[in-house]
C-alpha cells in the first residue's frame, strides 16, 4: 500500500495520465465543433473493444505488432539511434517467416514454427544491422539508410512473393502451413485471431528491461546512447554497440512480422504501398516514453484506440480519422510536459499548502 | 513523342514536391530543429490546396484558383508548423516527438475536415489544377525542351526557390545567423542573435515550403486529396535533405534523383532492355544506389551540430 502511494505520488505517472485525459478532451472538442456527440462516440469506441470476446481478442491481435515495433524503436532510441526502418524490418521478418513456413512445410510443426519465428527475428535483425553497420563504419546517418531500406525491403519482399511463393492468379503468397495461432483459445474468443506473438512481445519487453538495466552489455549500450564520446573515452567500443543495438531492435520488428503472417493472415500479400507498421511503432515508442513497460501500456492504449475507432464510425457516425487527432494530442501533451505541468500547477500548489498546514 | 523528354518531364513533376519539402527541412534543421514532421506538413499543404483550390475554382476564379490553393497551403503549413515550434522551442520538448505529433495531427485532422466539408466523402472533388506552361523558344529544343521547358509553373518556381534559398542561407546576414543558431546557439546568443526567434522562423519556413510541396502534388498530379495522396514523400524529402548535406543545391540534386525513381515506374515497360529484369529490381535500384553513393562518398554527413538540442541559456 505504501509502495502504491509512492508510485502515484511521483508525477512521472501523473503526467502521462493527465496527458491522456487531455488528448481525449481535445478529441471531444473537435467532435463538438464538427457537430458530433463525443460521449456517444467514446462509449461506442470502448463498447467496440470490450463489447464481445471476439472484438477483445481482435484488439489484442492489433496491439501485438504495435508492442514489438514500439519496442524496436524504443530500443534503438535508448542506444542513441532513430530507427525509422521498423517498417522494412517487419516486412523482411514476414518474408523470412513465409519462406520458411512454406518451403520447409515438410518439417513437423514443433520444429517448423520456431524455425520460421527465429528466421524472421534473425532476418529483421540483420536488415536493421545493415543500417547499424553503415553508421558504425562509415558514419552514415541511420535515418536515411533506414528510410532507403524500407523501400528496398518492400520491393524485395514483393519480388520474392511474386516469383517464388505466388498463389496462381492472386496477388498473394500460397497459404502458409506453419501457424502461430492459439487455437485452444478459439472457443473462448469466438475465433479471434490470437497468436503466440503476443506472448513473444511481452517476453521481449522483459528481455529489453533486463538486458538494458541489469547487464553490463546493456549498461554500455545506454552509455553509448547518452554520450558516445564519453563512452568511447571510457574504453567502450561505440561501433560494436551501435551495430548490436540496431540488430536487437530489428529482431523485435522481425518478430512482429512473423506474428502477422504466421498468426494473423496465414499468407503474405504483395504490398501496393508501405504497410505502415514502423510509423505506428515510432508513435508507440514515444507514447511509452521509450521504457519497455511503458511501450507495452502504450501499445495497449494505441491498439484500443485504433481498433475502437471503427466502432466509433459505426456507432456514432464519427469519421475514424478523429482517433489520429486524439493519439497525436496525447503524444503532444506527453512530449510537451511543460504544458501538462502548467495545467497541473494549481493542484501542486494546493498540495504544498496542505503540507505547510 | 520523345520518351526521354517525357521521362525527364515526369521526373520534374515528381521532384517538385520533394524539392520544396526538402528545402523546408533544410530551413528547420539548419536552425537546429529536427523536422520529422515534413510528411504531415506536406499533408496539410496538399489538403489546404485541394480545399482552397476547389472553392476558388467554384467561385469562378479560373486560372487564379490553383494559386489560391498554393496560398492556402502556405498558410496552413505555417499554422501546422507552429505546433512543432511551440512544443519544441518554447516548451523545449523532444523535437522528434513533436514532429511525429504533426504527422498524426495532419493525418487525422485533414481527412476529418474533408469528410465534414464534403458530406462524408473520403476525397476532395477533382480540381483542374495547374496547366503546363511552355516557355517560348526554349521549349523547341529537342528532349530538354519537352523535358524541362514545358513544365508546370510550380516546377519553375521550385528551381528558382533553390537558388534564392541558397543565396539567403549562405550570402546574407540572416542566413548566417540562422546557421549559427543551428551550429552553436550559445555563441550566437552571446553575439545578440535571438536564438528562439531564429528557430521559430526556421520552423515556420519549413511549414510554408513543405506546405507548397504538398500543394504541388494535388494541383499537378492527383487533382484531389485523399488518405494516400501523401504516402512517404515527406520521409523521402528528409532523405533528400540528408543526402544533399543540408545544402539547397545538394537537396535539389537528391530530390530530382528520387523524383526520377518515381517517374521511371511509369516508363519501365517502354524500354526494350528493361522487360527482362524483374520490375521490383528497377524500382529498388535508386534506393540501393543512394546507399552505395553514401557509402562511397568521402567525409561524414555534416548535420548542424546543435541539431535536436533545445536551447536553454542556463546550460552551457
Amino acid at each position: 500500500m505504501h509502495k502504491l502511494k509512492k508510485i502515484f505520488a511521483t508525477d512521472s505517472y501523473i503526467v502521462p495520465l493527465v496527458a491522456i485525459l487531455m488528448g481525449f478532451l481535445v478529441g471531444a472538442i473537435v467532435m463538438l465543433v464538427g457537430g458530433y456527440d463525443p460521449v456517444a462516440a467514446y462509449s461506442a469506441l470502448f463498447k467496440r473493444v470490450f463489447g464481445s470476446p471476439y472484438d477483445f481478442g481482435e484488439a489484442v491481435r492489433e496491439m501485438t505488432p504495435l508492442m514489438l515495433t514500439g519496442l524496436a524503436v524504443a530500443f534503438a532510441f535508448r542506444s542513441g539511434m532513430f530507427n525509422i526502418g521498423a517498417d522494412g524490418q517487419v516486412i523482411i521478418g514476414m518474408t523470412a517467416a513465409t519462406i520458411v513456413g512454406i518451403k520447409l512445410a515438410a518439417l513437423p510443426s514443433f520444429l517448423l514454427v520456431p524455425l520460421a519465428v527465429i528466421a524472421a527475428g534473425l532476418c529483421g535483425g540483420l536488415w536493421a544491422g545493415i543500417a547499424g553497420y553503415l553508421k558504425a563504419k562509415r558514419g552514415i546517418n541511420e535515418v536515411i539508410t533506414t528510410i532507403m531500406l524500407n523501400w528496398i525491403a518492400l520491393f524485395l519482399a514483393n519480388f520474392i512473393v511474386r516469383t517464388f511463393l505466388l498463389l496462381p492468379g492472386q496477388n498473394r503468397s500460397e497459404d502458409i502451413p506453419a501457424s502461430m495461432s492459439m487455437t485452444f483459445l478459439n472457443s473462448m474468443f469466438d475465433n479471434a485471431r490470437l497468436h503466440w506473438g503476443t506472448a513473444i512481445a511481452l517476453a521481449a519487453a522483459v528481455f529489453f528491461y533486463v538486458y538494458l538495466w541489469k547487464t553490463k552489455q546493456g549498461y554500455e549500450m545506454r552509455a553509448v546512447g547518452l554520450n558516445p564520446h564519453a563512452a568511447e573515452y571510457a574504453g567502450m567500443n561505440v561501433g560494436r554497440n551501435v551495430v548490436k543495438a540496431m540488430f536487437i531492435s530489428g529482431v523485435f520488428a522481425g518478430l512482429a512480422g512473423a506474428g502477422e503472417v504466421l498468426g494473423v493472415f496465414h499468407f503474405q500479400s504483395v504490398f501496393a504501398a508501405s504497410p505502415g507498421y514502423g510509423f505506428d511503432g515510432i508513435a508507440v515508442a514515444l507514447l511509452g516514453l521509450t521504457h519497455p513497460f511503458g511501450v507495452i501500456l502504450a501499445a495497449i492504449l494505441y491498439g484500443t484506440l485504433t481498433y475502437g475507432s471503427a466502432g466509433m464510425s459505426f456507432g456514432a457516425d464519427v469519421p475514424p480519422e478523429l482517433i489520429r487527432i486524439v493519439i497525436g494530442s496525447i503524444i503532444f501533451f506527453i512530449a510537451a510536459q511543460g504544458i501538462v505541468r502548467w495545467v497541473l500547477k494549481p493542484f501542486y500548489l494546493k498540495r504544498k499548502k496542505e503540507k505547510v498546514l | 513523342m520523345d520518351v526521354l523528354g517525357q521521362l525527364l518531364n515526369t521526373t520534374l513533376v515528381f521532384s517538385t514536391a520533394l524539392i520544396f519539402a526538402s528545402l523546408g527541412g533544410i530551413f528547420s534543421e539548419r536552425s537546429g530543429v529536427v523536422n520529422i514532421g515534413l510528411e504531415g506538413l506536406m499533408m496539410f499543404g496538399a489538403f489546404a490546396a485541394a480545399v482552397g483550390g476547389y472553392y476558388a475554382q467554384d467561385a469562378g476564379m479560373g486560372d487564379l484558383a490553383p494559386w489560391i490553393g498554393v496560398l492556402c497551403a502556405m498558410a496552413v503549413g505555417i499554422i501546422g508548423s507552429l505546433i512543432h515550434a511551440v512544443a519544441s522551442i518554447t516548451f523545449k520538448s523532444d523535437q522528434t516527438i513533436s514532429g511525429t505529433v504533426i504527422n498524426f495531427l495532419a493525418a487525422g485532422s485533414t481527412l476529418y475536415i474533408v469528410k465534414l466539408l464534403f458530406d462524408g466523402s473520403a476525397e476532395t472533388p477533382l480540381l483542374d489544377g495547374f496547366t503546363k506552361y511552355a516557355i517560348p523558344v526554349l521549349s523547341k529544343i529537342p528532349i530538354i525542351g519537352e523535358g524541362i521547358f514545358n513544365s508546370y509553373p510550380t516546377t519553375y518556381l521550385a528551381i528558382v526557390m533553390v537558388i534564392v534559398i541558397y543565396f539567403i542561407l549562405f550570402k546574407t546576414p540572416f542566413g548566417l545567423r540562422l546557421r549559427a543558431v543551428g551550429e552553436h546557439p550559445s555563441a550566437a546568443d552571446t553575439l545578440g542573435v535571438n536564438v528562439n526567434r531564429m528557430r521559430y522562423i526556421g520552423v515556420m519556413m519549413s511549414g510554408m515550403l513543405a506546405g507548397i510541396g504538398g500543394a504541388t502534388i494535388t494541383l499537378t498530379t492527383t487533382g484531389t486529396f485523399g488518405h494516400n495522396t501523401i504516402s512517404g514523400q515527406g520521409f523521402i524529402a528528409i532523405a533528400a535533405m540528408i543526402f544533399g548535406k543540408w545544402n539547397p543545391l545538394g537537396a535539389f540534386g537528391a530530390a530530382v534523383f528520387f523524383g526520377f525513381s518515381q517517374a521511371i515506374r511509369n516508363y519501365v515497360q517502354l524500354f526494350e532492355w528493361s522487360r527482362d529484369i524483374p520490375q521490383e529490381f528497377i524500382f529498388m535500384l535508386p534506393y540501393v544506389l543512394t546507399i552505395i553513393v553514401l557509402v562511397s562518398a568521402v567525409g561524414r554527413s555534416s548535420a548542424p551540430s546543435a541539431l535536436g538540442q533545445p536551447y536553454d541559456p542556463s546550460k552551457r
